[in-house]
């Protein structure tokens, strides 16, 4: 057990799975000597040698393509994309490919890879480099999308997600790749894909966010516990495919709840959370459901970078507003 | 070019040079948010190319180490550095930052954070050029790791078919980030890659001035004249990081000093001396004279200007304001 940062339980974890499984690869720009632009596969390289740790030409598209080719013929491939915001030019390759194989197939192949990605704010930077388009995958039948929101959990995702038989789309939000340190044990450890965490417990109103919103969320359900409120907080982990049911059992028994996320406003996960709600606890609730979200707007740059994310302000506000 | 061209473009360069080293005061200062991608070293690649070509008229697009480029097109050295303290001032009122300049008055199109973005961009320009039958020009500037992106591939073989006016610079710094190119590309010289698309192309030394002018004019030429596109490589290097959080253990401390043997702005000075148009003495005031400047008139206007309004958050997404963009209830 050490305690360590979100960016060293996450290479804890590919080094692990490497040892492992000769099957896994790591392969992207950079990852190889340079150890990648954020640090995560730092030493892999030295451990695991040039063939099982791959610097690549910078072509996103072909990372990810060659990635699917690789795992479709029996390899383990967890490709690394500097930024999500670069990604875009991989998405076609996920969305007319690594989607669909298993389904092409009829359940013959599959595409046991995973993408990674940094994503979101916190750095103070702007557009690719900071937004969080995790709808863009959760839309696509076929990934998987999941986002880890501290060390543990991260080091622990990551490993199912290596595991999985189908292809995953890993969100890693770097804002809080070395915010905090927590203890994560030195032998191995998974968490399931599609399962959502109840991080504190509560019987007023339901807070759920992921990524680096969790800890704003947490902050807020403080603030309002001071008041003699008491929130639950829900993690949601994966995104897609979405435990709704952890969700809807917490909102049916505190009949509010305010989404947390720091994507777009408009067709975010927020949206899709509450089409379920409606479905699954509709007549338990007792104020309209809050979101709080980022803006419509493209990711500012960091003089109004505060403005855009969500704080403990705003979901302490929402939450006000639901508890009325 | 004479006498007077050449000292211009001398303290051209060294501007540039005083400038970016600025940019790096004030982002350690964390005056400047984000990511920072600094020029030093490849001076003589686009003041050679701009000096052939028509700034303001000719549309000019390029990567995320943009700041030189905007300038040398003609926008405001204040406003560019207003546009890295993210301020309302800037030439894009302080939303895009280092990585994405723009200057519309001087057809400064654009500098872009992905790598490999623009070259479809500038074939769809030169196309509008074309097909709307102007003299200008459409110049890509880009480094070599973005010819691995399916984009270049894309963007040359439709520009070659269309026979379109644009002159693609590449500036071939040796390395994406930290991988050198003999570990990325299998083919090293990137004028050869031009010659699969049947583009003409050719390759000089970027470090000298007036050899990438000379390229620089025949190939500006053969493009304005309605040839069909060019490709241009210019041998140079960054002395920086690929950016500022970049430690630059990927390369030697020989390498660094074997081309800062070949400054751009050192080489130069010293032929302008060696033809006794310039002295040691000149160069020193001059060099003086721009960073005072700079101190005086850039960095006082990019500290003491407003930041963008938070009530204009939302502005600038759509020609009429989405009711949904400043969050619907919130």
């Amino acid at each position: 057990m050490a305690k360590l940062t979100m960016a060293k339980a996450l290479n804890l974890a590919l080094a692990q799975e490497m040892e492992r499984d000769k099957s896994v690869y790591v392969m992207g720009e950079d990852v190889g000597r340079d150890g990648g632009v954020f640090r995560i596969t730092e030493g892999l390289i030295d451990r695991f040698g040039e063939v099982r740790v791959m610097d690549t030409p910078l072509a996103e598209s072909a990372i990810v393509g060659v990635g699917i080719g690789m795992a479709v013929a029996g390899l383990k491939p967890i490709c690394e994309i500097q930024f999500s915001g670069f990604s875009y030019m991989g998405i076609d390759q996920l969305e007319s490919h690594a989607a669909r194989m298993r389904w092409r197939s009829r359940g013959r192949w599959s595409v046991p890879m995973v993408v990674r990605a940094p994503y979101g704010g916190g750095v103070r930077a702007l557009e690719h480099h900071s937004e969080s388009k995790e709808v863009f995958y959760a839309h696509t039948p076929g990934l998987k999308m999941v986002i880890p929101s501290g060390p543990r959990n991260a080091r622990a995702l990551l490993v199912s997600a290596i595991r999985d038989p189908d292809p995953v789309v890993f969100f890693e939000p770097k804002a809080i790749y070395r915010a905090f340190r927590e203890e994560v044990p030195d032998e191995e450890e998974t968490l399931p894909l599609g399962k959502a965490r109840i991080v504190r417990e509560g019987g007023d109103i339901t807070l759920v966010a992921y990524g680096a919103m969790l800890r704003p969320t947490l902050e807020a359900a403080e603030q309002l516990a001071g008041d003699g409120i008491d929130p639950e907080v829900i993690d949601l982990l994966t995104i897609s495919p979405m435990d709704d049911e952890t969700i809807a059992a917490s909102v049916r028994k505190n009949g509010r709840v305010v989404i947390v996320h720091e994507a777009q406003r408009s067709f975010g996960a927020g949206a899709e959370i509450f089409a379920r709600l409606n479905e699954k606890a509709f007549w338990y609730l007792e104020a309209p459901m809050e979101r709080v979200t980022g803006y419509d707007v493209i990711v500012p740059f960091f003089a109004r970078e505060k403005a855009y994310l969500p704080d403990a302000e705003r979901i302490v506000h929402a939450a006000r507003r639901a508890l009325q | 070019m004479n006498a007077a061209d050449k000292k211009r473009l001398l303290r051209e360069m060294l501007y540039a040079r005083r400038f970016e080293e600025r940019c790096y005061e004030a982002y350690v200062e964390r005056k400047i948010g984000g990511f920072l991608h600094l020029y030093p070293g490849q001076e003589a690649c686009v003041h050679g190319v701009m000096e052939a070509a028509k700034p303001g008229h000719d549309y000019v697009i390029t990567g995320y180490r943009d700041h030189v480029h905007a300038i040398q097109c003609g926008a405001d050295p204040k406003k560019v550095m207003a546009e890295l303290y993210g301020k309302e001032t800037g030439s894009s009122k302080g939303r895009g930052g280092s990585m994405h300049i723009f200057d519309v008055e001087h057809r400064f199109m654009g500098g872009y954070a992905l790598v490999g973005g623009p070259f479809p961009l500038a074939a769809g320009i030169g196309k509008a050029i074309k097909l709307q039958g102007g003299d200008e020009i459409s110049i890509c500037f880009l480094g070599d790791a973005a010819n691995n992106q399916g984009s270049f591939h894309e963007s040359l073989n439709m520009a070659a078919v269309w026979e379109l006016p644009v002159l693609f610079v590449c500036e071939n710094n040796l390395y994406g980030i930290g991988t050198r190119i003999e570990r990325s590309t299998a083919v090293q010289e990137q004028y050869k890659r031009a010659c699969g698309y049947g583009i003409e192309a050719a390759r000089v030394d970027g470090q000298d001035i007036e050899t990438v002018y000379e390229a620089a004019l025949k190939a500006v030429d053969y493009v304005r004249s309605g040839k069909g596109p060019y490709f241009l490589e210019l041998s140079t290097y960054r002395y920086r990081g690929h950016s500022m959080s970049d430690a630059g253990a990927y390369r030697t401390k020989e390498e660094q000093q074997e081309w800062i043997k070949r400054d751009p702005i050192n080489l130069f000075k010293e032929r302008l001396i060696e033809a006794g148009e310039l002295s040691e003495e000149d160069f020193q005031s001059l060099d003086k004279e721009i960073i005072e400047q700079i101190d005086r008139d850039v960095i006082p206007f990019a500290e003491e200007s407003p930041e963008p309004k938070l009530e204009e958050l939302e502005k600038y997404v759509l020609a009429e304001n989405d009711p949904w963009v400043k969050g619907g209830a919130q």
